[in-house]
């Protein structure tokens, strides 16, 4: 997906202008180069009437500023002293490894937590105000669309707009008017589902946008986009960024929160980086470079695409003609068609494709997730009837689930145990591990994973997103599997850890591993995979190795129209 | 962040036990107020008397209820209401068995354990139901066991088809009385005995382990390897199992078999039960010691009231109203408030950000 | 096309358990109709009586829907309405209240039930499940506490009240030839009218749609503005406010004020509802349905009644059959959803 980022529309120059007509306030950097700017007066002649009113210029555009914002949690400082300066008609990436703050920032700023120190104001209001709802939020002017989308699915799409402001005729709620605004506004943003429909049936994009419609309609002056494009696929992502411009251009400030660094080169105009829990600085997209800001991220020099590479320059992985795991005909109906697939030691496979390709489906089919209807699945040289996850573990396989807060993490069981269930599991309820083989083993994986918490007793719910993947793949790498499934385990998490993940795939592999590999980014499974296997729609359409390993070939066979080949 | 170590004190009240304990406590004290002779135990008749003696007789039902309450609840989330019911159908299978389906008997028509092995069995398969609903149907609960709450007392009517069968014989009166020679009551053994055998249970296997996994996530608890539709439905089977354990205690006290009033209401008495030990209503981490703590705690204040000269009628009043008091103290929203309170009148205390 | 696909499912998900519930409805009806005709069951007073009947478990099942779709619940209505009934009783009875006052005396009460458990429940986050509990415990021990015996009520004025009929321009002959219009009593045309209000305030009114949306997911509810706290309180107010008139309805039928009364009323209030296709979970349900689940009821104790030889414990078996059958349709129509949707 990152890989096709860059045929995205280019992104206007004036974008980069307007954004750059206003000095950033607080920024460490370029502070010389845009008073420059400032001080020209006939390069921005409407600024010159400003000025004479006494106003500062900074008041006239600047819509929320955050100053020395600080926040802790039980044995962790979230924030300290963080700021956050938005202005008008800007899209500003903040930005972050995990544990960062990025969410903590938001969520104080939303209300959703407690702001403990610092000062929150927006443009025009001269107080500082406090949000302790986020109903106030909104009342302020912010509002928010979170990666899980805050909607009610058992209303329709009309009533998801509305819901809280119906339009009324004579005190009651008037539903022909509602349908007919939501129909208007979603053709505004060129939205295309019925307002009648129910929120469930839409699908998770769709969702989204219905949410930043809402929002848009609610007069934000502040639009907070908290990982919106984790669950999109290329074309509603490219959508999501045409809807973003528009707001743009109207004046909303739109904070965007995310991993993906192409999309913040495609569309923001400036980048906050916290590390964590401190402000690093607040820099021009332009003025930026990824290296440098990668390194401002990790806090040292780092080239993220050439690190992996050069580790494993002729990587030699394993071949398929020993498979571990081979599938025949494999199927389920309704989910992924029947498939062949063989995994070799030490390989690593990776699946790829469009959302909605069958990626999951497959792995989940292979690993007893869900029950096949069809084929013959043949495990270490023997063919095998797997009837759940646990025959499977037991066969020596292990699968890190694509949504963890779902299918992975046991939120309110300790690090320890949450590392340990699945090796308990398969060696039965009656085998109790002892508390002893329990502590090491959390021990153990802590360090090699660099998990950070607290204690192993901490209950998995209080750690960030990035280090429950850890503690997912703990729990994984505790069995000493065989066949290792891994399902999207980079996603939500930062450059240093993913880069850490992927060598740790490649060691594994090394160590004779069989590991199949879903992710999102192409450029992450060139980096790590022996083998790609192409899906589309449900099926697998093709098998890529050796000199094919190259985004264009990847991208023509997942696109298709082309030959298909097995 | 708070530097220093927490103190001895601190460590007590963070423990999950420390409320439910506060809550006996004062309950025992305002018993040992209203009855200064409340702790006094006497020997009469080879057999124990005394005030405290008869709360932890009277409590076994409940204990052996709460347990099993205890587990449904940890393992999915919702209580199993029917168990005052399936009390009555156990004691109705027990005693129409005994009595061979006369309305009162003398001696045994049938062997006490093949009654005793049928009423439990009928328990376990009432449990049985409410099991398939929950977990293989992933209906809610209280919704599924609403149809035994609501069915069960009428089936248990149809057993002992519409009358209250009795059973005078002296060998069945031990199971609720006393056995021969030993001054401790039978009833006690019987609840010490389930928490025992079922704590063993939980803590010597990974049963426990896997019960709040299934509990806190049932869908990452079955990848990892669980079937959580067996756990679920195991622990609502051992509910009914339970539920039919105290069912022919209960009915043993009274020797006879009424449908209409065995367990009634000791399905809410054993829902608050395990509240007041600490649990949470909505599953995952649980335990048992508090539910046992909170089944004495609601038997002790049953005592209070009667000795307050409250009638059985209206002993519900004030237990609701204990009842909201406790919950109100242990509801995360009420401990925040009062921590808000003690900041603002201390500000000075607090040196870096409060937790 | 997508549009019509949409429109499909909503009509299949929800209207088809509703139309599923009142089809039931009609084929237990035709039945009684058809199999116990020479006892009367034809005759339009029936299904007049059944309302009769069930006018206060009407009322009372549309306050209950109301904090159901919430995703809440209240086990304290039958409690509720013994407290009334016995507070309504000893008022007039024994103190020589003026029966206006009593009526005034019972919403009173409702809405004190309503407004305590709403607190709770909403303010201080006590699961209502706890809360309502409580709430069940606290009436029926005070109704012990008022009086162990039961109160009949004379009171000329009330009396009349209940016994006040309207008569209807239909009716049935009797053997001899002679027209009996059928009647009904002013309870049903109030329970009637609180029908039509809470259906059109659910539908119409933005209170009622926002006690859907944070049936259907509360955190998003919030995270969307809406007051979710003061609206859950609402709702179980004027789930009291509802318990207290629909005891006062039940009152005018029974005449008297018992400990035992009105003893499992809650059970049968819950289940209406879910037959009626209010979902336990929150989001879902409607008055109309509900009102339906209570003359499905209605319908099996009459049968059963008229039948003769089966005893009362067969309409609380039967009930239990029904529901069972409801959820698990329930059940199995979440799950295809869910298979869609993964």
């Amino acid at each position: 997906m990152i890989g096709v980022i860059g045929k995205l529309p280019e992104v206007p120059a004036e974008y980069h202008a307007e954004a750059a007509a206003v000095p950033a306030r607080n920024s460490r950097e370029g502070g010389s180069v845009s008073r420059l700017l400032y001080f020209n007066p006939d390069w921005f002649p409407e600024r010159r009437s400003h000025q004479k009113a006494g106003e500062t210029l900074m008041d006239q555009d600047i819509v929320l500023t955050m100053k020395d914002i600080s926040k802790s949690f039980p044995g962790v400082l979230a924030l300290q002293h963080v700021q956050f300066t938005l202005r008008k008609g800007e899209i500003h990436a903040l930005m972050g490894e995990n544990g960062a703050g990025k969410s903590t920032l938001i969520k104080v700023l939303t209300g959703v937590y407690e702001l403990e120190s610092g000062e929150i104001r927006i443009g025009g209001i001269d107080r500082p105000i406090v949000n302790h709802t986020p109903q106030e939020a909104q009342a302020n002017g912010i509002s928010t669309v979170y990666q899980e989308v805050n909607l009610c699915p058992n209303l329709t799409v009309a009533e998801n707009l509305f819901i809280g402001r119906e339009p009324r005729k004579f005190g009651a709620v008037d539903w022909k008017t509602m349908n007919r605004k939501s129909e208007e506004l979603l053709n505004s943003l060129d939205i295309r589902v019925p307002p009648t429909a129910l929120l469930e049936e839409c699908s998770i994009a769709v969702q989204q946008m219905i949410a930043i419609a809402r929002a848009v309609d609610m007069k934000c002056r502040v639009l907070i986009l908290d990982e919106p494009t984790s669950s999109l696929d290329d074309d509603e992502t490219a959508r999501l960024f045409t809807l973003m411009r528009k707001l743009k251009g109207e004046g909303v400030g739109i904070i965007f929160v995310t991993h993906f660094l192409e999309q913040v080169y495609a569309v923001a105009d400036r980048i906050t980086v916290l590390r964590n829990g401190e402000y690093v600085g607040e820099y021009k997209t332009k003025d930026l470079p990824r290296v440098s800001l990668v390194a401002k991220m990790l806090g040292k020099d780092l080239d993220d695409l050439a690190e992996i590479k050069s580790a494993h320059p002729e990587h030699r992985f394993g071949d398929a003609k020993t498979p571990v795991v081979s599938a025949r005909k494999l199927g389920r109906k309704g989910t992924i068609k029947p498939f062949d697939l063989d995994v070799g030691k030490g390989e690593v496979v990776g699946l790829s494709g469009l959302l909605g390709s069958g990626r999951s489906e497959m792995v989940r089919v292979i690993y007893g997730a869900d029950r096949p209807d069809c084929g013959r699945l043949t495990v270490k040289g023997r063919e095998v009837r797997i009837g759940s996850p646990l025959d499977a573990m037991k066969l020596g396989m292990g699968y890190l689930p694509e949504d963890r807060q779902r299918d992975g993490i046991i939120p309110d069981l300790s690090v320890r145990e949450n590392i340990v269930i699945a090796l308990q599991a398969k060696r039965g309820m009656c085998h109790l591990m002892s508390r002893r083989e329990m502590d090491e083993a959390a021990d153990r994986y802590i360090g090699l994973l660099q998990i950070k918490t607290a204690d192993r007793e901490t209950p998995v719910r209080s750690l960030s997103g990035g280090n429950q993947q850890k503690v997912i793949l703990a729990r994984w790498l505790l069995t000493h599997p065989d066949f290792l499934i891994l399902d999207e385990p980079t996603r939500g998490i930062d450059i240093g850890t993913k880069t850490a993940i992927q060598k740790l795939i490649l060691s594994l592999a090394d160590g004779g591993m069989a590991v199949v590999f879903i992710s999102a980014e192409v450029e992450e499974m060139l980096r790590t995979c022996s083998r790609l296997v192409v899906l589309r729609d449900g099926r697998k359409v093709g098998e890529l190795s050796g000199g094919e390993l190259n985004q264009e070939t990847v991208m023509k066979t997942i696109a298709g129209g082309g030959e298909e080949n097995e | 962040m708070s530097e220093s170590k927490p103190s001895v004190w601190e460590k007590i009240t963070a423990n999950r036990l420390f409320l439910p304990v506060v809550c006996l406590v004062v309950v025992l004290l305002l018993n040992v107020i209203k009855t200064p002779s409340f702790f006094q135990v006497s020997v009469r008749n080879g057999v124990l008397y005394g005030y405290i003696i008869d709360v932890v007789n009277r409590a076994s039902e409940l204990v052996i209820l709460a347990v099993g309450m205890t587990l449904v609840t940890a393992s999915s989330g919702g209580q199993d209401i029917s168990v005052g019911a399936v009390m009555a159908v156990a004691a109705a299978v027990c005693c129409q068995i005994l009595s061979g389906g006369q309305v009162t008997t003398n001696s045994f028509r049938n062997p006490l354990p093949l009654a005793i092995l049928a009423a439990l069995a009928a328990a376990a398969l009432c449990g049985a139901f409410n099991g398939l609903l929950v977990a293989k149907l992933k209906i809610q609960p209280m919704v599924a066991t609403l149809i035994l709450f609501t069915a069960g007392r009428g089936i248990a009517q149809l057993v002992t088809q519409g009358q209250i069968t009795y059973v005078r014989v002296d060998t069945y009166k031990v199971l609720g009385g006393y056995l021969h020679g030993c001054p401790i009551p039978t009833p006690i053994f019987f609840a010490v005995g389930t928490a025992v055998v079922v704590h063993l249970v939980l803590n010597k296997t990974a049963l426990g382990l896997y019960i709040e996994s299934v509990g806190i996530n049932r869908n990452a608890s079955r990848l990892v390897g669980l079937n959580s539709t067996m756990i679920q439905f195991l622990t609502y089977v051992l509910c009914g199992l339970l539920a039919g354990v105290a069912g022919i205690v209960a009915s043993s006290r009274i020797y006879s078999a009424d449908a209409n009033n065995i367990g009634l209401n000791l399905e809410m008495d054993a829902i608050l039960a395990v509240a007041l030990g600490g649990n949470f209503l909505g599953g995952g981490k649980f335990t048992l010691m508090g539910s046992v703590i909170g089944a004495f705690t609601i038997q002790a204040l049953t005592t209070t009231l009667y000795a307050m000269n409250v009638s059985g009628d209206q002993l519900p009043v004030y237990k609701a109203i204990a009842v909201v008091i406790i919950v109100t103290l242990q509801s995360p929203v009420f401990q925040r408030y009062v921590k808000m309170r003690k900041i603002r009148k201390n500000p000075a205390a607090e040196g870096g950000a409060p937790a | 096309m997508k549009r019509q696909k949409a429109e499909k499912k909503t009509f299949n998900s929800r209207t088809f358990l509703l139309m599923i519930t009142i089809g039931l409805f009609l084929l237990m009806y035709i039945v009684g109709m058809v199999v116990f005709s020479d006892k009367g069951f034809a005759k339009p007073q029936m299904f007049l009586n059944l309302l009769i009947s069930n006018a206060g478990l009407i009322v009372i099942g549309c306050g209950l829907t109301i904090v159901m779709v919430t995703g809440g619940i209240d086990i304290s209505v039958g409690s509720v309405v013994a407290l009334v009934c016995m507070v309504m009783a000893d008022l007039m009875e024994n103190k020589g209240v003026g029966p206006f006052a009593a009526v005034a005396a019972a919403l009173l009460i409702g809405l004190a039930f309503g407004v305590v458990q709403g607190f709770l429940i909403s303010y201080l986050n006590i699961q209502p499940f706890i809360v309502t509990l409580a709430g069940m415990f606290f009436g029926r021990g005070l109704t012990a506490v008022i009086s162990k015996e039961m109160i009949s009520i004379k009171n000329d004025v009330f009396q009349s009240w209940a016994k006040f009929r309207i008569y209807m321009p239909f009716g049935s002959y009797s053997n001899k030839g002679k027209f009996h219009p059928a009647y009904i009593y002013p309870t049903v045309v109030i329970a009637l009218v609180v029908l039509i209000l809470i259906i059109l305030m659910m539908k119409y009114s933005r209170f009622g749609r926002k006690l859907y949306a944070i049936g259907g997911n509360q955190q998003s509810a919030l995270m969307m503005g809406l007051n979710v706290k003061r609206t859950k309180f609402l709702a179980y107010v004027l789930d009291g406010f509802l318990a207290g008139l629909g005891s006062f309805l039940f009152c005018l039928n029974s005449l008297a004020g018992f400990v035992e009364q009105a003893k499992g009323f809650e059970m049968d209030a819950i289940s209406a509802s879910v037959i009626g296709g209010t979902l336990l979970t929150g989001g879902v349900g409607t008055p109309i349905g509900t009102f339906f689940g209570v003359l499905i009821k209605g319908t099996i104790s009459s049968l059963i009644t008229t039948q003769g030889t089966l005893s009362s414990w067969w309409v609380r078996i039967a009930l239990s059959v029904l529901l069972c059958f409801f959820i698990v349709l329930q059940s199995i129509f979440a799950s295809l959803k869910r298979k869609k949707h993964s």
